[in-house]
């Protein structure tokens, strides 16, 4: 807790090197990781205000619910299914990495080797829940709505 | 030209207090949701869009009232709304805290995050436990299977 009374003189920083890969941290995975974090994170967001509300559509009545959950089953409104559950199961596994990077020495060391293990759990998810719901979506079953 | 610093050895303590925070707190609360969030979603989806034959296309008032019936279904639902809203609201508390910096526009900002959060936490409860699966002036044919028995 000592103050000195001295004063430091520092040459002018040289300019930064602008090459990409010369950054500490713009464009690498670390940016990535935390853009990626925050959108996701508006986008669920919005999403859970209109969702609580359309389910509690239940408490009006059968007919009102039903209305507003056609609206939810077409091509279009599919393939926005899938663009929420990939933020879902991106922002989700990026959370646990960011929970492990800050409580975890070892994966504070390997924070980028674990970025790309996230982004590739996110694939092999995506790759087995796309399918499945393309199906419901476009050849949904006998006698459901 | 240069740059000069006074009293460049001026040491100051890194936190400004120590124990408890509001900010500590919202800090362990985001990794805490997180982890149970992660468990309470990726069943509510792997349930509603993947393992319930016919998936988003089976959804209706009868899937639903057939969920709610089941306590366990109403607590997993109430406690993932609860915990996604004010995770939700304080990630956007953080990221209105980020970027606007006009005061009375981020006291509205933060007010409206609070009311939203509030509001909806309120009506998800109550809907959830309130909850009639056989009204009994609806349609028969829009009603869960187990109506009929009554
Ligand atoms: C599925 C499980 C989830 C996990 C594991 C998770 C994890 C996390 C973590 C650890 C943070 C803190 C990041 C930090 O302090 O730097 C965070 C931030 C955030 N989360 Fe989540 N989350 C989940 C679900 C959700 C849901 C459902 C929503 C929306 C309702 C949401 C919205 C947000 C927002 C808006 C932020 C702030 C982002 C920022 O400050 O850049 N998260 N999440
Ligand atoms: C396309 C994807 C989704 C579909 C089709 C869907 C469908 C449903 C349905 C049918 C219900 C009624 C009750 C139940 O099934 O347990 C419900 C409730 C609920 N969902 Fe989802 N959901 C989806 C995604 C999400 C996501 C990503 C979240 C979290 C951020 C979420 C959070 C909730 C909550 C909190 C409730 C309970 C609401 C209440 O008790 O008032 N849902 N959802």
């Amino acid at each position: 807790m000592s103050e000195t009374s001295s004063s430091l003189t520092l040459p002018d920083p040289s300019p930064r090197k602008t090459s990409f890969s010369g950054t500490l941290y713009r464009g690498n995975e670390g940016m990535w990781s935390w853009v990626l974090h925050r959108i996701t994170g508006v986008a669920i967001y919005f999403f859970l205000l209109v969702h609580v509300l359309d389910t509690a559509l239940i408490r009006v009545s059968p007919e009102a619910y039903n209305a507003v959950m056609a609206t939810y089953k077409n091509p279009i409104m599919g393939l926005g299914e899938v663009v929420l559950v990939g933020a879902v199961v991106l922002h989700a596994l990026n959370g646990l990495r960011i929970i492990l990077v800050d409580v975890w020495p070892w994966a504070t060391r390997n924070q980028r080797p674990l970025f790309w293990i996230v982004m590739g759990v996110v694939v092999v998810l995506m790759a087995y829940f796309v399918p499945n719901h393309l199906i419901n979506v476009f050849s949904p079953m006998e006698g459901a709505e | 030209m240069s740059t000069t610093i006074e009293n460049p050895n001026y040491a100051y303590p890194a936190r400004s207090k120590r124990g408890p925070s509001f900010e500590k707190a919202g800090w362990i609360f985001m990794r805490a949701s997180g982890v149970v969030l992660v468990v309470l979603i990726f069943g509510h989806l792997a349930y509603n869009l993947i393992w319930t034959p016919g998936g988003i296309s089976a959804i209706d008032f009868g899937f639903v009232g057939g969920k709610l019936a089941d306590p366990f279904w109403r607590w997993w639902d109430v406690t993932m709304l609860w915990l996604a809203i004010l995770h939700g609201s304080n990630g956007m508390r953080t990221i209105v805290n980020d970027y606007v910096h006009k005061p009375r526009i981020r006291q509205i900002a933060l007010g409206a995050i609070a009311v939203a959060a509030a509001i909806l936490i309120l009506l998800g409860t109550l809907i959830t436990f309130t909850f009639d699966p056989c009204p009994p002036t609806a349609d028969p044919s829009l009603l869960p299977s187990f109506c009929a028995d009554l």
